[in-house]
């Protein structure tokens, strides 16, 4: 209990921290919502009555201020671009940066594990050597390579979707699930790669303990040896990687979400930055720290439950 | 027992996205994604359209690719006020003013059906019968209203700068208006193409209604806006059912959706992208961007203060040059702060003000005390190609002749808020258009008092010369004196003047009637699929 408590202030202080650093962030680099709104219509005097009437001209703490009190009470403020609440904003997008991460975490799950066990059964033999090494390559290429890669090869010589055109959940989930599916695997597969490597380095180091020995002086087959005893032993520092890289792929989403044309946070984030709205990089700032931070703890506490020894 | 599980979901996934694949409808492929309904619905539609291919089929519905968000809200008088011109152009066909451009650069009735100038009283008749897209009729009230929104110097989102010369609106009867302003005003009539809307909506920003041939239907930021045809348009209705603009920020996913035939037109192409495209599925149409690109120099930064200087700068720059590169040789050199495309007012005869001539530069930078040529900065927004391949190429040229450029890359928000509102640049690649289709947005911040004035120009001649086209009554003596600001333009060497870039447009080759306009809109009332 003592424990949840110290994490749980811990994770209150770091957004409160975070919020701070976004908010003066904007304060040191050029322009403001104002500059972004007028363009070149902008003249020093349209820009003033412009920030005037969007207050952007009260001191920082007290803006700062007025946000957190209005964030702590639910309202997370409106988009100074689009006149829309930001939770409407967010709301449609963040379903649609949820499915592609947790799909792309399913697809690392997925080829990772039986691709790491399996090549790991017989270390001279030729699919050990060669998973290596194409792991190695695999690992160097970006996501958003393969992402540009795959529209090509699914997208128009096969012609599984229609590159460019995202279809809505409510419009058809089954095509859906296909358009995202490709951007999953982009971000996937280079991740998987790494999520490999651990595995099979996790399983040499256990297949050298001395348990494994008495496991074969019993009798046991080398399959047997593998997914009875090993497995679960050489998972727990892949356990945690994974855990963590369920953060970095929402981060890696916001370049696939450019190359795909998919309306999720990634993208509304870096226009927004770029518009300077304000409100809306605050509320996805805040949210994706948190989501980092949570994940962050989940992982402790895997940790703590794969693996009893382990006194966190 | 766990590999064969695990090699049993494997095969379970794989299975299924097969499935879903499969039942996934025919939208990926080639084919756009639109059907040109039944002909019997044109009717009178195909005598009045073209002919080259035979009777043109109404209906159908297409999809225009567009690279910029609409980011402003959708509101008319905000997109005239401060709005950006993307949003602009899409919206060119939900609203009319008063009056409205044609594809010549004329100004056409629209909501008024006809009107008389005398001295600075302004009095129109409005046609009968022009419905809002909310199926009210549209009143004189409407149209008081929606001039008085423009003029209201207290807000600072919706207002107009150039309606501070209205003194008073009002309608005399149910289908006159009478505009009095504070002095007379020959351009007066072109900003009249703003919105009118109705006196007693406020959702414009997000639910935009008007009376322009097509309708708003929806809106979703960062993806797309969907138009569809107001069948109680008073004028000639629109061919399409249905118009999707989709926002696509990268050009190359640009290009992939064209090929895919996700989307039927893009505009703004580069000539690479443009060969990309298949020839018989596409159609490259070439027009201009309206706009006039120059490497603007700041007057108050030494040495541009020095006219010879400035003048050896023109000599230096191969706009020839610049135009292959970036075009193929497509484009448009101006010569002046004017674009051809408003052939009313552009004096082509500035073109050649300073030819070609490194040697010539050489000689004035010598004259002027720089005979081994000077350091300077560029400064450019990163998020425009050409400006930027542009100042990469001026580098080149201007180094040719001695002269050492940096290029100072910004992103656009900074470039705003630092180069252009805040005047700290001391020279820059950009592109300036004007809102309004007059004269005088685009030569207006060269006056000295002027608050767009961002290169610090300042001449007598100019300013005196601006005041009387400005109080000239008569056309004929106004379009002189605006050309003779530009000639002053050119003799001062205020800039270094390039081009207006090329506009290409990629059309599926099924659709016809895209027309080009002299100004930054995408008028889609007249494209149809052709038979």
């Amino acid at each position: 209990m003592k424990y949840f408590f110290k994490k749980l202030t811990s994770l209150i202080i770091t957004l409160f921290l975070i919020s701070i650093l976004a908010f003066l962030a904007f304060q040191i680099i050029p322009g403001d919502p104002a500059v972004s709104k007028l363009g070149t219509e902008a003249t020093p005097e349209r820009l003033e009555a412009l920030r005037e009437e969007m207050g952007l001209n009260r001191p920082v703490v007290v803006r700062y201020l007025i946000w957190l009190q209005e964030f702590l009470t639910g309202d997370m403020g409106t988009s100074y671009n689009y006149d829309l609440s930001v939770r409407e904003m967010l709301g449609n997008r963040v379903p649609v940066t949820a499915a592609l991460s947790l799909l792309s975490f399913f697809l690392i799950i997925l080829i990772s594990i039986p691709v790491g066990v399996l090549s790991s059964k017989n270390v001279d033999g030729l699919a050990s050597r060669l998973t290596a090494v194409v792991n190695q390559v695999i690992m160097a290429v970006p996501p958003f390579f393969l992402g540009i890669f795959f529209t090509l090869i699914f997208g128009f010589i096969f012609q599984l979707f229609t590159p460019g055109i995202f279809v809505a959940y409510q419009e058809s989930p089954g095509q859906f699930f296909v358009y995202l599916l490709f951007p999953a695997l982009a971000i996937a597969i280079p991740k998987s790669a790494m999520a490999v490597k651990f595995l099979r380095g996790s399983i040499s180091d256990e297949l050298n303990r001395d348990y494994v020995r008495t496991a074969y002086s019993r009798g046991n087959t080398r399959t047997a040896v593998l997914y009875r005893h090993v497995l679960r032993n050489a998972l727990i520092p892949v356990v945690t990687f994974l855990t963590m890289t369920l953060a970095d792929i929402v981060a890696s989403g916001i370049i696939i979400e450019q190359v795909f044309s998919i309306p999720g946070i990634g993208r509304l984030l870096l226009s927004s930055i770029g518009t300077r709205d304000y409100p809306i990089v605050q509320a996805i700032v805040v949210l994706l720290a948190f989501i980092v931070v949570l994940l962050n703890f989940i992982t402790d506490l895997l940790y703590k439950y794969v693996d009893p020894r382990i006194k966190i | 027992m766990k590999r064969r599980y695990l090699t049993f979901l494997l095969a379970v996934v794989c299975t299924l996205t097969a499935v879903l694949c499969g039942c996934g409808d025919g939208k990926s492929g080639a084919e756009p994604t639109n059907n040109g309904s039944s002909g019997e619905e044109t009717g009178s539609k195909s005598e009045n359209g073209d002919t080259t291919n035979g009777a043109s089929i109404g209906g159908g519905e297409i999809v225009v690719g567009i690279s910029q968000d609409l980011d402003s809200s959708l509101d008319p008088h905000q997109m005239v006020a401060a709005g950006t011109a993307g949003t602009r152009e899409v919206l060119f066909n939900v609203f009319e003013g008063l009056v409205k451009p044609d594809s010549d650069g004329n100004l056409i009735p629209a909501v008024a059906i006809d009107w008389s100038i005398v001295g600075s009283t302004y009095t129109f008749i409005l046609r009968e019968g022009v419905l809002f897209h909310n199926g009210d009729t549209v009143t004189a009230e409407d149209v008081v209203y929606s001039i008085n929104r423009c003029a209201d110097a207290s807000s600072e989102t919706t207002y107009v700068p150039a309606f501070s010369v209205v003194k008073s609106v009002s309608a005399v009867d149910a289908s006159t208006i009478v505009i009095e302003l504070a002095e007379p005003d020959t351009e007066f009539l072109a900003l009249l193409t703003v919105a009118v809307i109705p006196a007693d909506y406020d959702g414009q920003a997000a639910a935009p209604v008007g009376t322009g041939p097509f309708r708003f239907v929806s809106y979703s930021p960062q993806e797309s806006l969907v138009l569809d045809r107001f069948d109680d348009y008073w004028g000639e209705p629109a061919y399409l059912d249905k118009v999707t603009f989709q926002i696509i920020p990268s050009m190359e996913t640009m290009i992939m959706s064209l090929n895919s035939g996700a989307i039927d037109i893009a505009a703004h192409l580069g000539v690479d992208q443009a060969g990309q495209l298949s020839s018989d599925r596409f159609n490259i149409l070439e027009g201009s961007m309206n706009l006039v690109q120059a490497l603007y120099l700041n007057h108050t930064v030494a040495p541009f203060d020095n006219v010879q200087v400035r003048k050896a700068m023109c000599y230096a720059v191969n706009v020839e040059e610049i135009m292959q590169v970036l075009a193929d040789g497509r484009g448009f050199p101006t010569g002046s702060s004017m674009y051809p495309a408003f052939s009313k007012y552009f004096a082509k005869d500035l073109v050649d003000s300073y030819p070609y001539d490194p040697e010539k530069a050489v000689e004035l930078l010598t004259e002027a005390g720089f005979p081994d040529g000077f350091s300077m900065t560029i400064t450019v927004p990163s998020n425009y190609d050409p400006h930027v391949t542009t100042a990469q190429i001026l580098v080149e040229q201007l180094a040719a002749v001695g002269i050492t450029a940096r290029i100072d890359l910004v992103e656009w928000t900074t470039w705003v808020s630092e180069a252009y509102a805040g005047h700290n640049f001391s020279s820059t690649v950009v592109g300036l258009a004007a809102s309004t289709m007059t004269a005088q947005d685009m030569l207006a911040r060269f006056e000295s008092a002027s608050s767009k004035n961002f290169i610090g120009f300042s001449s007598e001649d100019y300013d005196r010369v601006f005041a009387a086209a400005r109080a000239s009554q008569d056309d004929a003596e106004q379009v002189a004196l605006y050309k003779q600001l530009q000639t002053i333009l050119a003799e001062e060497a205020a800039n270094v003047y390039l081009q207006d870039l090329c506009d290409l447009v990629a059309v599926n080759s099924q659709l016809t009637g895209y027309v080009f306009y002299p100004i930054y809109v995408m008028d889609l009332s007249g494209v149809r699929f052709s038979a």
